[in-house]
């Protein structure tokens, strides 16, 4: 079934929900150690046909070794990884139907960009005839008809991401392995990129995995993003899913703001959870998550955008909190208020900016009360 | 920066150069010379050149030299390149250090040594000294350096674009030949001439290689040097200076407008956006 036809019957792409779908790819227990460094720990995963799957996390976590034996750089020291339903781990790089966008590029600066391109269709079983189609194609899919006899050197980086993106793609692989593929590119211009990238992503039906840091390019392009450290996998959903229940700390943590307030449970009751994270401060309430039991160590996560401040105490709120305004930071759009409560603990409160010529309604040293619902927060237990 | 002239900058300038060429030049200058005697200036006079081509030793030497250099340094370059190759990309492999030290030997190796090493070894497996074994010298004593110029390339080469070709579809040796030999080519081509000329001056290893039946410039030139300085000698090193300037010139030149040319390109490029 087509994506896009999916779309119009309204239904939502995601055969990881599907039990009977099968994976495209499949990483079962797979451990990679270089020397004593266990750079992937025991890591089972399955990537989907069609998806646009991102690996995030922080340098040295691991994800660019999963890439670099998707594309055969790399061989697992045990387990097995599935390519449609084969076994790919004996199988040299230059033999697997995967191809791959480097992070530099990988350019070869002795060939035109048309023969960039062209470069693995000539070794494929293509006949002559067609490479020279299949070329202009491609050129055309990344909008740089005009400049097929330039080198490398000759363009921009911006175009250079392009070429490298028409190369890899070229020779239709099952699957495009894309290393930072915008890291080298300017704020703007990468915004831009990524939708292009989503766009021929859609068109093509190709199966994407990206590896990338920015976890905000993560979440613009992915279906699902996988969140990893030291070799794990911490996390695997959807952007919503990771932004809005993070199962643990380390993902509240390391995608976008948030506040973590340490604790323990003091009571659950009706889905409701209190919980004590100061003496002499109201307890906290929060939906609890199944399973929580009463006493049990536990960490309250908030955005800093479901904070609401105030100069009264407002009426209904589930959560009020006195505190005193301790920095403005100005962003254009909103502003992030730092708000330190009674007992020290700093509160981030972020406000968009509706009304141009508004004066800010809070100023440094201003005693203001910090506000958030019931369901606006998460109990995190691990 | 101070670009004003300064008289200590000057005489250091002058006497550095006066250091390297002043006996060059005293030397191109009496190829010209009438005199039979070197150092007697009789008036200028082309005549050693004449002299020089008619004289067939040196003709006979100058091929064999030529003949030698070529064919050496391609053998040095095949063989120095896939020494730094293997040294470079092979990985962790066993005795790997001891290999990259080794590789390096020959450099520090009096040649003396290396041409004494040589000859007993040809004669312990009974190989006819000539032209063959010169060859053969020249191509162990001059790979090392040639390795050595094509292995700094390959440390600064991106490796991605060796594996970017076999993800294409690339054998190793496929992405060897039409990746990473274009890209080094400028330092596999510097390695050449770099081999050609320690093959054209080598004195040392040459008499010690070469049989009664293979004479080599050098060797040619340092035994009628013994017998006097002719006139003839100083055409001959003025012809083979001449003849080094304008490779040297030419080459650093091209290069030169090259990089220039690329410069423009790309600041091109980056205008059009």
């Amino acid at each position: 079934m087509s994506r896009d036809a999916a779309k119009a019957r309204g239904e939502v792409f995601a055969p990881w929900l599907d039990e009977n779908a099968e994976p495209l790819i499949r990483f079962d227990r797979v451990t990679k150690k270089f020397g004593d460094f266990v750079a992937i720990d025991d890591l089972s995963i399955d990537i989907y046909e069609r998806e646009f799957f991102a690996l995030l996390g922080p340098s040295g976590c691991g994800k660019t070794t999963l890439m670099r034996m998707l594309a055969g750089f790399e061989t697992p020291t045990t387990g097995k990884i599935m390519l449609a339903g084969k076994n790919i781990g004996p199988i040299p790089a230059n033999k697997r139907p995967v191809n791959m966008m480097f992070q530099s590029y990988a350019l070869f600066p002795h060939l035109t960009v048309a023969d960039n391109i062209a470069f693995g269709l000539k070794r494929s079983d293509m006949p002559k005839d067609q490479i020279a189609a299949r070329v202009d194609e491609m050129l055309g899919l990344v909008q740089l008809k005009k400049f097929g006899g330039r080198k490398p050197h000759q363009i921009s980086g911006g175009q250079r991401q392009r070429v490298a993106l028409a190369r890899a793609l070229a020779k239709s692989p099952k699957l495009l392995l894309l290393d930072e593929p915008l890291a080298a590119l300017d704020r703007k211009l990468r915004e831009e990129t990524q939708f292009e990238l989503m766009d021929i992503q859609e068109k093509l039906g190709t199966t994407f995995v990206i590896v990338t840091h920015d976890q905000e390019e993560a979440m613009t392009v992915a279906s699902r993003v996988a969140v990893m450290d030291h070799g794990q996998l911490i996390q695997v959903a959807t952007p919503e899913a990771i932004y809005e229940t993070p199962n643990s700390r380390y993902v509240a943590d390391f995608i976008g703001d948030i506040n973590l307030i340490e604790g323990a449970v003091k009571s659950v009751a009706r889905d409701i959870a209190e919980i004590s994270w100061a003496e002499s401060m109201e307890p906290l309430r929060a939906t609890a998550p199944e399973g929580l039991t009463k006493g049990a160590n536990c960490c309250f996560a908030i955005r800093p955008e479901k904070v609401s401040i105030s100069a009264e105490r407002p009426e209904k709120a589930a959560n009020a909190l006195p505190g005193k305004v301790i920095d403005i930071g100005y962003l254009g759009n909103m502003s992030t208020y730092h708000v330190e409560l009674a007992n020290g603990q700093m509160v981030k409160a972020q406000v968009p900016n509706q009304n141009r010529l508004s004066r800010h309604a809070f100023t440094w040293e201003d005693a203001v009360w910090v506000s958030f619902t019931a369901t606006a927060g998460l109990v995190l237990t691990a | 920066m101070n670009r004003r002239f300064s008289w200590f900058n000057a005489t250091s300038l002058t006497l550095g150069f006066a250091f390297l060429y002043l006996p060059i030049l005293i030397l191109v200058i009496y190829s010209f010379n009438e005199s039979k005697l070197v150092t007697v200036w009789a008036g200028f006079s082309t005549k050693w050149y004449g002299e020089l081509f008619r004289n067939q030793a040196f003709m006979d030497a100058a091929i064999v030299t030529l003949k030698v250099a070529v064919v050496s340094s391609t053998l040095a370059t095949i063989l120095g390149t896939m020494a730094a190759y293997v040294l470079v990309r092979g990985g962790r492999f066993m005795g790997r250090t001891l290999f990259s030290g080794m590789i390096y030997a020959p450099l520090v190796v009096p040649d003396v040594i290396t041409g004494l090493s040589l000859l007993l070894l040809f004669i312990s497996i009974g190989l006819d000294r000539g032209v063959g074994t010169i060859v053969l010298a020249h191509a162990t004593f001059s790979m090392c350096y040639v390795s050595v110029v094509v292995s700094s390339r390959l440390v600064s080469f991106d490796r991605s674009l060796e594996e970017a070709a076999l993800d294409l579809g690339c054998t190793p040796w496929d992405a060897f030949r039409s990746v990473t030999l274009p890209i080094i080519a400028p330092a596999v081509i510097a390695g050449w001439l770099l081999a050609f000329t320690l093959s054209l001056d080598d004195l040392v290893i040459a008499s010690f290689a070469s049989g009664p039946s293979a004479t080599t410039l050098p060797m040619k030139i340092f035994s009628a040097v013994r017998l006097g300085v002719s006139p003839e000698i100083n055409a001959l090193s003025t012809i083979l200076i001449s003849i080094v300037t304008v490779g040297v010139v030419t080459s650093s030149l091209l290069t030169k407008r090259a990089s220039v040319r690329r410069q423009q390109q790309e600041r091109a490029a980056i205008a059009e956006g």
